[in-house]
């Protein structure tokens, strides 16, 4: 456990982050090709998985969530999942409370 | 050698820490915006066809725009860190810089963007805006407060990116000292992120 002054970083070649980008890039174009389409509720579920793939991206590579302790990913889980924890209660809320 | 390590010691620095309370701070930025996502849930639920009809409105092409800008923007921040970690200063200044650029192209679109709409009367308040139903002018009024909310987070970011150029400049941001700009990075990806969600909201689901 020698965190502190060490700067124990893994550095990640320009590589890696222009595939990442590249990815991000053809993500954005699908998401806005299959919003033209009229697939209904489809289109909303489309474009948000497409998006939570997008962040899962960023967070992963860009964000060095993949390098970095496993302190800092049960961190942004935890605050995620209480996000989803408050959504979700909201609808449980606003569906049954009319 | 030994008074450097003396010097060394003195020198109280805890990277770990500053990554944490960095990681800490972006989630009350999650839970700020969070909130309001959780607002934008809701409204749409009850007023689909309002905000369909006003969503219809936005121009899909700048934000598609402004998205490709943004995504640049993390990949060019993303790489000024493995510039200085690899001691290349004069690139990773360069990369900050990008980075600061492309955040000034993201807010001069969203300047057109908003004054288009404000000489339409789409602003809250705005008189054409106003003789919309409800679910229009609730979808604006969102869309107001949350780009509104998100581009002010991009400011605060591009003031951010230029103390970093200073900081690389003037060296207190080096090779074995880069905590700062890693921090600074992890701020500008989470305004990126936020982004990535506001665009489908917002542009696509008609």
């Amino acid at each position: 456990m020698d965190h502190g002054t060490k700067n124990h970083a893994h550095v990640i070649g320009y590589g890696t982050y222009i595939l990442v980008w590249l990815g991000l890039l053809s993500f954005t174009g699908i998401t806005v090709a299959v919003a033209g389409m009229d697939l209904q509720f489809y289109n909303i579920a489309i474009a948000l998985i497409i998006a939570t793939v997008k962040a899962i991206m960023v967070m992963t590579i860009f964000m060095h969530l993949k390098f970095e302790d496993r302190v800092f990913r049960i961190f942004a889980t935890v605050a995620i999942l209480t996000l989803l924890i408050f959504l979700v209660l909201t609808f449980f809320d606003y569906s049954f409370a009319r | 050698m030994n008074h450097s390590n003396a010097v060394q010691a003195h020198m109280h620095r805890d990277d770990y820490g500053a990554k944490i309370g960095m990681w800490l701070f972006l989630f009350t930025e999650l839970i700020l915006f969070g909130g309001l996502f959780i607002v934008y849930a809701v409204y749409r639920f009850t007023y689909g066809d309002g905000f369909s009809l006003a969503s219809k409105e936005l121009d899909t092409l700048v934000g598609m725009i402004n998205t490709i800008v943004l995504l640049t923007s993390s990949l060019t921040m993303a790489m000024s860190i493995t510039a200085i970690q690899q001691g290349r200063r004069r690139l990773s200044i360069g990369l900050v810089g990008a980075t600061n650029a492309l955040a000034l192209v993201f807010m001069v679109n969203k300047y057109f963007e908003w004054t288009a709409k404000f000489h339409h009367g789409l602003f809250p308040g705005g008189k054409e805006l106003l003789e919309r139903t409800n679910g229009e002018i609730l979808y604006f009024g969102l869309y107001y407060v949350m780009t509104g909310l998100h581009a002010i987070h991009v400011l605060i970011g591009m003031v951010i990116m230029t103390f970093m150029m200073v900081y690389l400049k003037t060296g207190h941001v080096n090779k074995d000292s880069f905590v700062k700009l890693e921090n600074s990075g992890l701020y500008w990806h989470l305004v990126d992120l936020i982004w990535i969600f506001l665009f489908p909201l917002f542009y696509l689901i008609h």
